[in-house]
């Protein structure tokens, strides 16, 4: 069982080296990549591409798309496109940083909880499935609320969330590996406890995150789109698509759409990158669908 | 000569929720400094768990309830877990089962060496690395391997990296638990006959835990049969041979199939090996045994010296 997840970095790169897909899930995985890795560039490149200043009045309210705005001005007579652009940032930031923390967090206390078990185990996993039987969303707006609005705070709202897939996971198998012979075996040849958990247990649990890591980004985006459209994101004028989502939702009953379709299409379109990475890669690395 | 091993009326049970199983029970022997003793028995007669106690190391629910542990002198249950830790691997080592796990995947078969001598030793890592190349050697693998991960080696070839960890600080004494089983016979004879040769080179006691009593007798001076967690024959290897006195060992042995007999009906020993839960009040052996009298049912038999270095735990001898 733990045998096919040994060789998991190997076999991403050599997916990636070859390029050449033969199935389904490589086209997948290659597809949601190139979404992710051109959202981002578009985010580090944003003072470049982005024709106007996203937080100015730069044309009349509410402007169709025409060949001065090509998405069009939103109802204070900003560019959309700009809005959109500069939004990547905040998307990003927020959905890296947010994975991050619930990475490190989750991570860091499954090892030890696994490893050190008895009752530091029994509290950290109560706590952790306390957290895990709430509804997402109902948590993250609950913490939003109360952490007030601001990049970090933000993450840290979407990280609480997230924290407890990786404690479940990494504990999980951190428990199985504990007993194994190889463990035993530095034990008995005198390994200190640090060495086997950094050295010996750590490595191989780690193998199996990143491809819960990719779909819960994705989760995240929509999470932080939800917080934002609600208000409980980033403060007014910061260009964030959740935000502009629901500010141009108010138009919509006149038949003005474009203020909220395209940042609602930018939350599909990342997600979508996320997902079709993470299933992608997951569904590569299966080995029990088969060649 | 002064023991390396003494172990006395050591008890190690394992607490389960249907009652304490007595895996081992009452057992006594000890080892000289260089001396091999091979631990033989049936499955389940608490061999593995006899070896892990020696390093303290018996797998939770088990525990050492009772009995004595030397070690050149040192009484082991007196020593705390960091002063057990420094001595596992430096003064006793341990050999696995299973070669295909016994090594950490994601390692480097050089970096598990060096990494170990590092642990013990003040070395620089260059100085490891250098060790760790003359040890690969001793057991017979070429210095280009040094990189490679244990997947990319053999069964045969990763037992002896497993043997080259339990000889790295050269300990006193290696404890090796079936270490062939899960080898073909060639490779067998090969890594047996490294054991043979590292044996005189390092001047290294062990204990050899095996069901494989043939394969056992080939390097160990002694053998220690065990049943049912406790040990019911100790000899020299050569005099168990000629006159094994044990009913068991005799039912053993002759159960071992002649090469030179073809039709001969391989006779076996009636019944199973009883519940450590529940053990019998008398010899664990009696329900099993061919000479049993009233007396076995009753009462437990010591293990006696019947001749000089040759103990059985049997009334016939009385």
């Amino acid at each position: 069982m733990i045998a096919s997840k040994y060789s998991v970095s190997r076999l991403i790169a050599s997916k990636l080296k070859g390029l050449s897909p033969t199935r389904g899930a490589e086209y997948f995985a290659i597809i949601g990549f190139l979404i992710i890795s051109s959202i981002i560039l578009m985010a580090i490149l944003a003072p470049l591409i982005a024709p106007y200043n996203p937080i100015k009045k730069t044309g009349e309210l509410l402007e169709s798309p025409n060949h001065k705005f090509i998405l069009g001005t939103d109802g204070l007579g900003r560019d959309i496109l700009s809005r959109i652009i500069y939004g990547a940032r905040i998307a990003i930031c927020v959905t890296f940083l947010a994975i991050s923390f619930s990475l490190s967090c989750g991570v860091l206390l499954g090892l030890l909880s696994g490893y050190i078990g008895g009752k530091l185990d029994s509290i950290f996993s109560l706590v952790m499935d306390a957290v895990y039987s709430f509804p997402g969303l109902i948590l993250a707006i609950v913490l939003a609320a109360m952490l007030g609005p601001g990049i970090v705070n933000t993450a840290i709202a979407i990280a609480v969330i997230y924290t407890p897939t990786y404690f479940r996971i990494v504990r999980g198998l951190v428990l199985s590996l504990k007993e194994s012979l190889f463990v035993e075996a530095a034990r008995a040849i005198g390994a200190k406890d640090r060495t086997i958990l950094f050295r010996y247990i750590s490595p191989n649990v780690l193998s199996s995150v990143p491809i819960v890591l990719s779909l819960n980004a994705a989760d995240a985006v929509l999470t932080l789109a939800a917080l934002s459209f609600l208000g409980l994101g980033l403060p007014a004028p910061t260009p964030d698509w959740g935000f502009d989502l629901k500010a141009g939702h108010a138009y919509l009953a006149s038949r003005i759409w474009w203020p909220s379709t395209f940042p609602g299409l930018m939350i599909v379109l990342l997600t979508l990158g996320f997902s079709l990475f993470g299933e992608g890669i997951s569904e590569m690395l299966n080995p029990e669908l088969g060649r | 000569m002064k023991n390396l091993l003494e172990v006395k009326n050591l008890k190690v049970y394992y607490y389960i929720r249907e009652g304490v199983v007595k895996a081992v029970d009452q057992v006594s022997f000890s080892i000289k400094k260089g001396e091999t003793v091979g631990l033989v028995g049936e499955s389940g007669s608490g061999k593995s768990t006899l070896g892990l106690s020696i390093l303290k190391l018996v797998p939770s629910p088990g525990r050492i309830a009772g009995g004595e542990l030397f070690f050149d002198g040192k009484d082991l249950a007196k020593l705390d877990n960091k002063q057990m830790r420094k001595l596992r691997g430096r003064w006793i080592s341990m050999v696995f089962q299973d070669p295909m796990t016994s090594l950490n995947p994601l390692m480097r078969v050089g970096d598990h060496l060096t990494e170990t001598i590092k642990a013990h030793e003040k070395v620089t890592h260059k100085q490891a690395e250098e060790k760790a190349l003359s040890l690969l050697d001793n057991v017979g693998i070429s210095s280009e391997r040094f990189r490679d991960y244990p997947h990319q080696f053999s069964g045969g070839m990763r037992q002896r990296v497993g043997i080259a960890l339990a000889i790295a600080l050269n300990p006193n004494l290696v404890i090796a638990d079936e270490f062939t089983s899960s080898l073909d016979v060639i490779v067998q004879s090969q890594i047996l006959n490294l054991m043979k040769k590292l044996k005189k080179s390092h001047n290294v006691g062990m204990i050899l835990i095996s069901h494989d009593i043939s394969l056992v007798s080939e390097i160990a001076d002694k053998i220690a049969l065990m049943y049912a967690g406790q040990i019911f024959e100790f000899a020299e290897t050569n005099a168990f041979f000629e006159e094994h006195l044990h009913p068991y060992s005799e039912g053993l042995l002759s159960s071992v199939p002649n090469i030179k007999l073809s039709d001969q009906n391989l006779s076996y020993i009636p019944g199973m090996p009883p519940d450590l839960i529940h053990p019998l009040k008398g010899c664990r052996f009696y329900p099993r045994c061919s000479y049993a009298t009233k007396i076995c049912r009753e009462k437990e038999p010591p293990l006696a010296e019947i001749k000089t270095g040759h103990l059985v735990k049997c009334f016939r001898y009385d």
